[in-house]
């Protein structure tokens, strides 16, 4: 670990921090319908859709209407995915002429956007024509990501109001959160990247001619535009296989800094939305705090696991970290900060390969994932996520100040509880249940590249990384498998809407309550000490259910390294 | 069932028959009602089985697996055994009041005649039939007195060996069954058939039979039952991750696992904390008819508290003689004591006592004096005395005022009528700017006037009690407003709340805008606790959060409150707040402990069960157990120890301290969460030593 890396990840640190509060007021007035300067550009915009739709903007939707229109919604995104891709070879901006794909892989890659999973057992290049990028993942990389942030909006209004009945009009939420968020930092983004050096086009590869004489064919394409909505969105989808790994994809040191910045953005900025529409922006802070415990924890971890190296390398006279798996121009820091990021936050995209790096920095994405995506998250997710684990933090030791316990002034009762636990239920189920059936499934077993314990980590992290709907890859499974396709699809299905369905409900439940007046006997959930107490939950609660399976896994390989033992 | 009777924690006659009571429990549809310790029961049963299965085939490790089988049926055993003890302490009260409830004979009253009656059997007794109870019967089943005055001796329910008045009409009017009329007699209006009466609810209610989970009780088992299903997934894989490895792990083994990582702790200690929690309060002799109520008292955001008795002492006191000009304080003492020799009022009294105190005058006798005693009357709103052809009264300031011009007007004094009315004016101005300043600072004025001539001013003062002030300051740490109900003007009200130190007032207080002020709280989502006595309290009792009806008052009130407190004392309110919050926190810790908890046994099992295919994982060993059977043995004995070890927690409580929520849960989440994280390892650890050095693993 080096002065130089550290400075590194603190101005990460600072970027992020700088960028909650004026992006999180700006978002604050977006939801909440107030004027803003894009106002002129977007109302009569806004309008217009919502006249097709046959909705207002005044029109409010009781939870379980909302909840509807937004299952539709992805189930209506996911039949137009799915059949983009069977029929692309007869649709047009196909100019490599790629052919249908196939039915399972097309399921699981359909499941993989409308969940924000953005799971790729396809190679972008190699697979799926310009149509399907554009019209089909683009399209879902940015709907998917807004329908993320209005349910986070959704429950926030559930502890914002008090006494109602509506907890807004989803049709309303994903407009003004494409419109006036995501669209136009995208723009702003597609240019930058194009200036960096980032391919944008609907030309054909190029073919060249290599100083050897060999012919080569480079991939390009719409890439710029997919880049920005890939990060902003937490979407993670590459346009190119290797993702952010690809010199098209992310240039240089410049490039990477943005590409790390837009991932957090908006999920960091939610935190202060939360703060501002409950009345009391510290209370965003503290939420903001534990996510940012757990990540510099898990930088720390990641960081110096692989800046020590493997000391099987060492043992040969080569000194220094792990470079394996990286890229030269981002090298170690800037690899661990970029997987940890990318883990944290659900959006799946990697600038190393991740099964190169160390069993225990190798864990920390894991983990980021096994606790459900809530460090600074996927964007809404991890709003919505780190409230479930609050809810459950308060109920059990909010008894301890002697009231019953509330957040907010709304009472946690019976509902809330059985849906947060729903909730949390979820992602062991998914991940561990079919972890467990795959490893021992010989036809399973035989996708993955490493035996013992890494092999096991690289299965387990296929489920883990599609229930967290992370998408990122662990590399060495061989996904794109009958087996894989489907199973993942369904992980990352039921890692979304049995999420989605119990946050929806408790914003329900608790919109409906009133809020009780704050006093010197109520649960302080604005202080370190809160900090604390839902940073120890999320590792217990949502932890220690993995420690198992981390056992025999990357733990277990990283005590053999030590012996001097690989897999 | 008072204090001094209450159970204490380790009590043979309770711990003997829990011990019969835990196996009883063993029964599964008493143990359903327990999510934790039903799942718990089912696998002990199932690894018994297979356990039978391995003798009959000569398996392996019997001994070990013997040994975790035994701990994991003394897990559900002591989960039994501590709501036992819990239920114990209420039956041994519930016996009490059995007896109180001994067939009686009762004389129903068939006319208004009152020898007109015949003996039936108290049982027989239905709702609206009237009986007699004379001197020396007891009353066979709840009622209200419609006719007669009696002191009735009530001890069987409250405890309290001093007899109290019961008379028809009014407040005092409700009569229980099983209580012993002692003087005069009193006609009774049944209210409750046999079986429904006051006393059979008691009973069912101290002995936890007619107990429902309250509603944070139901959320509880909600977030434990999910807890049981997270550690299902998470042990229910551990055997493909094993095979994947090449190895396999026997299924006593999982299944200690599992035990050891739902939370049995509070699983098992929840139910024996919610009866511990009513019991506390029956030791207080207070009456919760749901345990949803004790809840709500913890929650409780509003105090209303009646200003007399509860605030201040019932009647005004005199604290002061302030004379007019050219009067001495001695001179308008001696008159106001003579004025009130005969005043058998408490604040008639006070005077007396006051002048003895401050001035040394010493009581007179009237008889000797010779002296007349003019009784208050409402026409003349005052009293006082004739003595020798003088005459002194003392009364309300205006009511003085029109006596004692009368009386100049009548009789001239020496010095001219119009010296005398000047003079008279200017002392009139005088008394009148006394009387405000009293007014205004929450007192009462009593003007003495001696033969026409104005003397001065008694000062009666509500004597607010000692300590109360305090008390508001302790429960304005807790978060708590308290409102003070009273009948006074604003002005005096206003006073009073300041001195006491309330946060509000309700003056001039009349059931109905009590009940306005009681739902205006409650819209703003606060919980609102009032006690009441009267009927006219009923509907405000209903209405509040928490409503503790007066054991003295009405069948209505009592009907409307759902507490009820024995000794009919309304300062308790504050300590019923306490007790409920006492009881949320005990939950509260124990669950937080139990789940702390986990981390330990993970790192006591997880290296000991891998071992065999994964040896590097004895790095995770850090607590240094002995053997992989010692490792696994110590966890699933302290699991189950630590439920014995924490009854006498879960049914004392937590104390809970004014201290202020933040650092009320700092003080928790360090004993209850980080002891919670701490306290395994050590005791693992310690037991792991122990069972090694017996041989046992």
């Amino acid at each position: 670990m080096t002065l130089n890396g550290w400075i590194q990840i603190l101005v990460f640190c600072g970027i992020i921090i700088l960028l909650v509060k004026p992006l999180g007021g700006y978002m604050t007035r977006v939801f909440n319908g107030d004027r803003t300067f894009l106002s002129p550009i977007f109302v009569p915009v806004e309008r217009g859709l919502y006249r097709i739709a046959g909705t207002s903007e005044r029109e409010e939707q009781h939870w379980t209407t909302y909840t509807a229109a937004l299952l539709f919604f992805s189930l209506a995104g996911f039949v137009v995915l799915y059949f983009l891709q069977r029929f692309q070879g007869v649709l047009p901006y196909n100019p490599a002429g790629m052919g249908a794909t196939e039915p399972n892989l097309a399921f699981n890659t359909a499941v993989s956007f409308v969940t924000n999973t953005n799971w790729q057992n396809y190679g972008g290049e190699s697979t799926m024509s310009y149509l399907v990028q554009m019209a089909g993942f683009t399209v879902q990389n940015f709907v998917s990501a807004a329908t993320g942030i209005a349910i986070a909006i959704a429950l926030i209004r559930g502890f914002a109001r008090a006494s109602g009945k509506s907890i807004g009009n989803f049709w309303v939420d994903l407009t003004r959160c494409t419109l006036y968020i995501l669209l136009p930092i995208c723009i702003v983004l597609t240019v930058v990247y194009v200036y960096l050096g980032v391919p944008q086009t609907l030309g054909t590869y190029v073919d060249a001619t290599t100083l050897e004489g060999a012919k080569q064919t480079i991939a390009v394409g719409p890439v710029a535009s997919q880049l920005a909505i890939k990060m902003l969105g937490t979407n993670g989808g590459g346009f190119f296989n290797v993702n952010s790994a690809h010199p098209f994809e992310n240039p240089d040191a410049i490039s990477n800094l943005i590409q790390m910045v837009t991932i957090f953005a908006i999920g960091a900025a939610l935190t202060n939305v939360f703060g501002r529409m409950v009345g009391n922006q510290r209370q965003g802070w503290a939420i903001f705090a534990a996510m940012g415990v757990l990540f510099l924890a898990g930088v720390i971890v990641c960081y110096w696991g692989e800046a020590a190296g493997n000391p099987l390398v060492h043992a040969l006279g080569l000194d220094g970290g792990n470079m394996e798996g990286k890229e030269t121009r981002f090298g170690i820091t800037l690899s661990a900060l970029f997987a940890v990021i990318t883990t944290a936050a659900s959006c799946g995209a990697v600038n190393a390969m991740h099964d190169s790096f160390m069993a225990i920095s190798g864990m920390i994405p894991l983990i980021n994932m096994m606790l459900g995506e809530v460090i600074i998250g996927g964007v809404g997710a991890g709003l919505y996520g780190i409230l479930l684990y609050v809810i459950i933090a308060v109920f059990v030791a909010g008894l301890m100040v002697g009231r019953t316990p509330e957040y907010l002034g709304k009472k946690i009762e019976a509902k809330e509880v059985k849906m947060a636990m729903l909730a949390v239920l979820v992602l062991p189920l998914a991940m561990l249940g079919f972890t467990a059936i795959a490893t021992v499934l010989p036809s399973a077993v035989a996708s993955i590249a490493n035996a013992g314990p890494h092999g096991f980590s690289e299965i387990l992290y296929a489920y883990t990384s599609a229930a967290a709907n992370n998408g990122s890859a662990f590399g060495g499974l061989s996904g794109n498998t009958a087996w894989y396709n489907i199973t993942l699809g369904i992980g990352m299905w039921m890692g979304r809407f049995f999420v989605i369905i119990p946050a929806l409900a408790i914003a329900g439940s608790l919109v409906a309550k009133k809020t009780v007046p704050e006093s010197a006997g109520t649960f302080p959930t604005h202080g370190g000490l809160f900090v604390g107490l839902l940073v120890g939950v999320i590792l217990i609660v949502g932890g220690l259910t993995f420690f198992p399976a981390l056992a025999v896994g990357p733990i277990v390989e990283h005590l053999a390294i030590g012996l001097g033992q690989t897999f | 069932m008072s204090q001094s009777k209450s159970a204490s924690l380790i009590d043979s006659s309770i711990l003997i028959p829990a011990i019969g009571g835990a196996f009883k429990k063993l029964n599964p549809r008493s143990l359903i009602r327990n999510p934790v310790m039903f799942v718990v029961a089912v696998v002990s049963a199932l690894t018994t089985v297979l356990f039978l299965k391995d003798i009959a085939t000569g398996g392996q490790s019997l001994g070990f697996s013997f040994q975790i089988i035994i701990w994991l049926w003394f897990t559900v055993l002591f989960a039994n055994f501590a709501e036992a003890v819990a239920e114990g302490r209420g039956k041994a009260q519930a016996d009490s009041l059995r007896k109180a409830r001994t067939e009686t004979q009762a004389k129903l009253l068939s006319g208004d005649d009152r020898t007109n009656f015949k003996m039936v059997p108290g049982a027989s007794l239905k709702v609206g039939d009237i009986v007699l109870v004379d001197a020396g019967d007891i009353i066979p089943s709840d009622g209200e007195v419609v006719e007669g005055i009696a002191s009735v001796n009530e001890s069987a329910i409250t405890g309290e060996s001093a007899p109290v008045i019961r008379e028809s009409g009014g407040d005092r009017s409700a009569v229980t069954g099983g209580t012993q009329v002692l003087s005069d007699w009193l006609r009774v209006r049944i209210t409750a058939a046999a079986g429904s009466t006051f006393i059979d609810r008691m009973i069912a209610l101290v002995e936890g039979a007619e107990r429902q989970k309250t509603p944070n009780e139901i959320a509880l088992n909600i977030l434990l039952a999910g807890m049981t299903l997270i550690f299902v997934l998470a042990t229910a894989t551990i055997p493909s991750f094993a095979s994947y490895a090449g190895g396999a792990i026997p299924v006593v083994v999982l299944v200690a696992l599992f035990v050891t990582l739902i939370p049995t702790t509070i699983g098992a200690l929840l139910s024996a904390i919610g009866i511990a929690g009513m019991d506390r309060l029956i030791q207080f002799n207070v009456l919760a008819m749901s345990g949803r109520a004790v809840e709500a008292a913890g929650d409780v955001d509003t105090l209303l508290l009646d200003k007399t008795g509860t605030i201040t002492f019932g009647n005004r006191q005199a604290t002061e003689f302030l004379p007019v000009k050219g009067v001495s304080e001695q001179e308008l003492a001696d008159a106001a004591q003579l004025a009130s020799l005969a005043d058998e009022t408490p604040e008639g009294r006070s005077i007396v006592v006051l002048a003895k105190e401050k001035y040394g005058i010493r009581a007179r006798d009237m008889q000797t004096l010779h002296a007349t005693f003019v009784p208050f009357t409402a026409q003349s709103r005052m009293s006082g005395v004739d003595i020798d052809g003088s005459s002194i009264r003392k009364g309300a300031v205006d009511a003085v005022l029109a006596y004692a011009n009368q009386v100049s007007l009548a009789a001239p004094g020496a010095g001219g009528t119009a010296v005398a009315t000047r003079a008279t004016a200017e002392t009139i101005r005088d008394l009148q700017a006394i009387a405000d300043q009293i007014a205004k600072g929450g007192g009462t004025p009593l003007a003495v006037v001696r033969d026409g001539k104005l003397l001065g001013i008694i000062y009666l003062k509500d004597i607010v009690k000692g300590g109360i002030r305090e008390r508001f300051a302790e429960l304005r740490r807790m978060g708590i407003r308290t409102v003070m109900i009273t009948g006074d003007n604003p002005l005096t009200a206003a006073a009073i709340a300041a001195e006491a130190g309330v946060d509000d007032f309700l003056a001039q207080a009349t059931p109905e805008n009590k009940l306005t002020l009681i739902r205006e709280e409650q819209s703003k989502g606060k919980l609102v606790a009032m006690c009441g006595d009267g009927t006219n309290d009923a509907p405000a009792l209903a209405q509040a959060d928490v409503g503790v009806a007066m054991n003295t008052g009405t069948v209505a009130a009592r009907e409307a409150g759902n507490m009820v407190d024995l000794d009919s004392d309304p300062t308790k309110l504050i300590e019923i707040v306490g007790i409920g919050k006492q009881l949320l926190m005990t939950r509260g810790a124990l669950t937080t402990f139990s789940i702390a908890n986990d981390i330990a046994k993970y790192f006591a099992i997880i290296p000991a069960m891998f071992l065999a295919f994964y040896p590097q994982l004895g790095a995770l060993n850090i607590m240094g157990l002995q053997t992989p059977q010692s490792a696994i043995l110590s966890a699933i004995i302290f699991n189950a120890l630590i439920i014995v070890a924490l009854i006498p927690l879960s049914l004392k409580g937590v104390k809970y301290r004014a201290i202020g929520a933040g650092a009320l849960l700092r003080r928790n989440l360090l004993i209850y969460g980080l002891g919670g994280v701490i306290v395994p390892f050590v005791g693992i650890k310690a037991i792991d030593v122990v069972i090694t050095s017996l041989g046992l693993a």
